[in-house]
C-alpha cells in the first residue's frame, strides 16, 4: 500500500469513528468540577481528552503498566473516594474526576552500592515509616489492589522479602502517598525494598554466573565475528532458516545444529 | 495448647533474643504459640487524648486479627505491645461510643468490642503452669545467680492493665525462684528507663539508666531482668559510657526473662541468640557454670 | 516561682482545650506533689508536674509553652498510679503536647534524627518517639 492510500484509509477510519462517537450517548463528567458532557463508553483519559484537556505529562503507556495517570475519582451517592488510571478506567455518569499524576513525594537519595540487605537501610532512609497508623486508606487507594498497609507493617517488621514481594506489583503511581496520615511514601520505599530484594535477598542464578563468565572468557567471539562479516541477505537467510524451538520443548530441549552454542 | 501470639516489630529483628528462647521454651513445656496473620505493629504507645481515634486503629486491628482466627486471648512478650494491645483492648470493650465510631471507620474489618484477651508471657506461665509445676521441669537451676527483676512501667501501669499488684509486684521474682535463681529486689524494678525519650533528649537517658543499674547494683545484683526491648536499649547502650564515667562500674548484663527460661529449662545455648545482648552476659554465666 | 495571674494573661480557652484533649477534671488536685515527688524525670524538668497542673488549670498557657516539662514526660504513668485523688497527669501532658503538635509543630522530626541512630533504635523507640513528638 502506498503512503498516499494509507494516509486516506486512517483518515477514513477515523471519521468513521469520528461518526460512531457522534451516535454514541453523551454522559455527564465533572472534571476539576466542571461538567462536560462526554461520549459514553470512554476511559476517563479519553474523556478528558475529548473535554479539551492535552496531557504533557499525566499520560504514559495507555496500557494500565506505567502508572503515570493516577486519578480520583467520586460517583454519585457515595461518599467514598476511589481511585483508578484514567487509561483504564470508563467514566460513568456523573462521576467526580480528578488526576493526581504526580505527587511531590520525600525520596531518598542514596547510593545503592552501598546498601546490604538489612533491614535497618529501610530505617535510615525512610524514618517517617514509623508513623504509620495502620488506617488502612493507602490499601484503599492503591488502584493495583496491592495490600499496601501490610507491606509497611513487613518494613517495620524489618521483613524486606515479604514487603518486596506484596509490593511487586506497585507501578508507582503515588496515591498511597497522597492519601497517607502519617505522610510516609509507601510506593518509593517499596522501589527501595525491591531493589534490596533482586539484589541482595534472591540467589544468584548459578547457570547465568557460568554463562555470563563464559562470554567474558570470549566463549561466543569467534561466532558473534562471523556474525559480524555477513550481508544483510546472509543474516536474514541464516534467520529465516533458523530451527526454532517447539512451544511444548522441555528444558532440556537442545538444537539439531548446535555451531551457535 | 496452641496460643495466638502477637510478636511485635522489634522481636523480629533487634529483639529476636526476647522472640526466639521463648518459642522455644515453650514448646518444651508443651505449648505452641501461634504467630497472628498479618498483623501490623500496634503503636507501641496509647493515646492518652480523649479524642484521638486514628491512633487506637493500629492495636484494635491486630485484635480484630486475633477474633478472626477464633481464638479468645492472645500472648505477647514485649510489654510495650502488651499495653497498647490491652488499653486499647478495654477502650473497645467499655467505650460504646468510641467503639462504634472505631469499627465505623474500619469498614474493611469485622466489627470488635474486646472480646479478645490480652495477656503477657508471664501470666500464662504463672497461670497456664504455675510457678511449681515451672520449677519441676527445669533442668539446670540458675543457681548462685543473684539477679534484679526490672518491670520498668508497661507491665504494671496504669492500674487497669497490670499484670501484678502495682506497688508491690512478686511476678518475676516467683519466676526468677521457680528457674532456682536468687532474686534481688530493689527500690527502682518498676522506675521508668526514658522510654521515648531517647528518640529526643539521648544525652538523659543515661542518667535515668545509671539511677536504675547503681541501685540494682548496691542491693547485691550481678544482672537486671527485663521485659522490654525498649527498657533494653535504654539500659544497655549508654552502659560503656557509664563505664568511663563511673568508678569501679564494671557493667551491668541484662538479660530477657525468656533467655533465663531457655537456659534454665536446658534447652541450647544458640536460641538464646546472647549475640544480641547488651552487656555480654555470657561471661556471668560461664562463672556460674550455665554455659560451656 | 511567682506567676502574675490577670484577667488579661489567662487563656479560657486553652483551659477549655485541654479540658476536652485530657478528659480530665482539673479541679481534683489538691497540690500535694505526690505525682513531683515519684516522677523519675523531674530533675530534668523546669516546672514539676504539680507546677503544670496549676498553671494549666489558671490558663496560664504562656508558663507552660515555655516550659520543656511537656516534652521531658515518658509517659511512665508514676504519677498516675500514685494520685490520691486519681487524677490522670499523663493525659493532661499528652493533651498539651498535642496543641502544639497540631499546629504542625513538630517537637521532633524524623529527618533530624542522626542516621546512624536510625539505624540503631530498635523500632519501638522509633514508633513511641515520632507518636508522641510528631504530629
Amino acid at each position: 500500500m502506498s503512503a498516499k492510500k494509507k494516509d486516506k484509509s486512517s483518515a477514513e477510519t477515523m471519521v468513521k469513528k469520528e461518526r460512531e462517537v457522534s451516535k454514541a450517548k453523551l454522559i455527564p463528567v465533572h472534571i476539576m468540577g466542571k461538567r462536560y458532557d462526554v461520549p459514553e463508553g470512554l476511559t476517563l483519559m479519553k474523556a478528558m481528552e475529548y473535554a479539551g484537556y492535552k496531557f504533557i505529562r499525566g499520560c504514559g503507556c495507555r496500557g494500565g503498566t506505567c502508572g503515570a495517570c493516577g486519578t480520583v475519582y467520586r460517583k454519585p451517592g457515595d461518599y467514598r473516594l476511589q481511585v483508578a488510571l484514567a487509561c483504564q478506567k470508563t467514566i460513568e455518569p456523573d462521576m467526580h474526576i480528578t488526576q493526581i499524576p504526580f505527587f511531590p513525594a520525600n525520596r531518598a537519595h542514596y547510593e545503592f552500592a552501598d546498601l546490604t540487605s538489612a533491614p535497618e537501610e529501610v530505617f535510615k532512609l525512610y524514618p517517617e515509616l514509623f508513623r504509620c497508623v495502620a488506617c488502612n486508606a493507602c490499601t484503599k487507594a492503591c488502584p493495583q489492589g496491592i495490600e499496601v498497609m501490610d507491606a509497611v507493617s513487613a518494613l517495620k517488621q524489618g521483613n524486606i522479602t515479604v514487603a518486596a514481594q506484596i509490593g511487586f506489583e506497585c507501578i508507582q503511581c503515588g496515591l498511597c502517598t497522597s492519601r497517607c496520615f502519617g505522610e510516609l511514601v509507601q510506593y518509593h520505599m517499596f522501589q527501595l525494598a525491591r531493589r534490596i530484594y533482586g539484589a541482595r535477598i534472591t540467589p544468584r542464578a548459578e547457570h547465568l554466573i557460568e554463562m555470563t563468565k563464559a562470554i567474558d572468557e570470549g566463549r561466543f567471539d569467534n561466532t558473534l565475528e562471523k556474525l559480524r562479516h555477513m550481508s544483510e541477505e546472509e543474516l536474514k537467510e541464516l534467520y529465516r532458516k533458523r530451527e526454532e524451538e517447539p512451544v511444548t520443548a522441555g528444558e532440556d530441549w537442545r538444537p539439531k545444529d548446535k555451531t551457535y552454542l | 495448647m496452641r496460643l495466638a501470639y502477637y510478636p511485635g516489630c522489634t522481636l523480629k529483628t533487634k529483639a529476636r533474643n526476647l522472640e526466639e528462647p521463648a518459642i522455644a521454651s515453650l514448646e518444651a513445656l508443651g505449648f505452641e504459640l501461634e504467630e497472628i496473620p498479618r498483623w501490623n505493629c500496634c503503636g507501641a504507645v496509647h493515646s492518652l487524648a480523649d479524642d484521638d481515634l486514628i491512633h487506637q486503629v493500629a492495636p484494635v486491628r491486630n485484635l480484630i486479627r486475633v477474633k478472626e482466627q477464633g481464638k479468645d486471648a492472645v500472648v505477647t512478650l514485649c510489654s510495650f505491645c502488651f499495653n497498647t494491645l490491652k488499653r486499647a483492648n478495654l477502650l473497645m470493650k467499655d467505650d460504646a461510643e468510641k467503639r462504634d465510631t472505631l469499627n465505623s471507620f474500619m469498614d474493611e474489618e469485622i466489627d470488635y468490642s474486646g472480646e479478645v484477651r490480652v495477656l503477657h508471657l508471664l501470666e500464662v506461665l504463672r497461670d497456664e503452669i504455675g510457678w511449681e509445676a515451672l520449677a519441676q521441669e527445669v533442668k539446670f537451676p540458675l543457681r548462685n545467680l543473684k539477679l534484679a527483676p526490672y518491670y520498668g512501667c508497661t507491665l504494671l501501669r496504669p492500674r487497669e492493665v497490670a499484670i501484678d499488684s502495682v506497688e508491690n509486684p512478686t511476678i518475676l521474682r516467683e519466676f526468677l525462684k521457680a528457674l532456682g535463681a536468687t532474686p534481688v529486689e530493689f527500690p527502682e524494678s518498676t522506675r521508668c528507663c526514658g522510654s521515648y525519650q531517647i528518640v529526643s533528649s539521648p544525652d538523659s537517658i543515661s542518667g535515668y539508666a545509671w539511677d536504675i543499674l547503681s541501685s540494682a547494683l548496691s542491693h547485691g545484683a550481678e544482672a537486671l531482668v527485663l521485659t522490654c526491648p525498649l527498657c533494653d536499649y535504654d539500659l544497655g547502650q549508654g552502659q560503656k559510657e557509664l563505664v568511663k564515667r563511673h568508678n569501679g562500674f564494671k557493667g551491668m548484663p541484662l538479660f530477657y526473662f525468656t533467655q533465663l527460661l531457655a537456659l534454665a529449662l536446658g534447652l541450647d545455648p544458640q536460641v538464646c541468640h546472647f549475640e544480641l545482648n547488651h552487656g555480654s552476659p555470657e561471661s556471668l554465666l560461664r562463672e556460674n557454670g550455665l554455659l560451656p | 516561682m511567682s506567676v502574675s495571674i490577670s484577667p488579661g494573661r489567662v487563656r479560657s480557652e486553652f483551659v477549655k482545650k485541654i479540658k476536652e484533649l485530657s478528659g480530665e477534671t482539673l479541679q481534683l488536685c489538691y497540690q500535694c506533689g505526690m505525682c513531683s515527688g515519684n516522677c523519675p524525670m523531674v530533675s530534668n524538668m523546669d516546672l514539676s508536674p504539680r507546677q503544670i497542673i496549676e498553671l494549666a488549670r489558671l490558663g496560664l498557657e504562656e508558663e507552660i509553652a515555655n516550659s520543656k516539662t511537656v516534652w521531658i514526660c515518658a509517659s511512665c504513668l508514676a504519677c498516675t498510679v500514685i494520685c490520691p485523688r486519681g487524677f490522670d497527669l499523663s493525659r493532661l501532658m499528652e493533651a498539651i503536647r498535642l496543641l502544639t503538635l497540631r499546629k504542625r509543630v513538630d517537637y521532633v522530626r524524623p529527618e533530624e534524627i542522626p542516621v546512624k541512630e536510625r539505624g540503631e533504635l530498635p523500632q519501638i523507640a522509633m514508633v513511641s518517639g515520632l507518636r508522641k513528638f510528631s504530629g
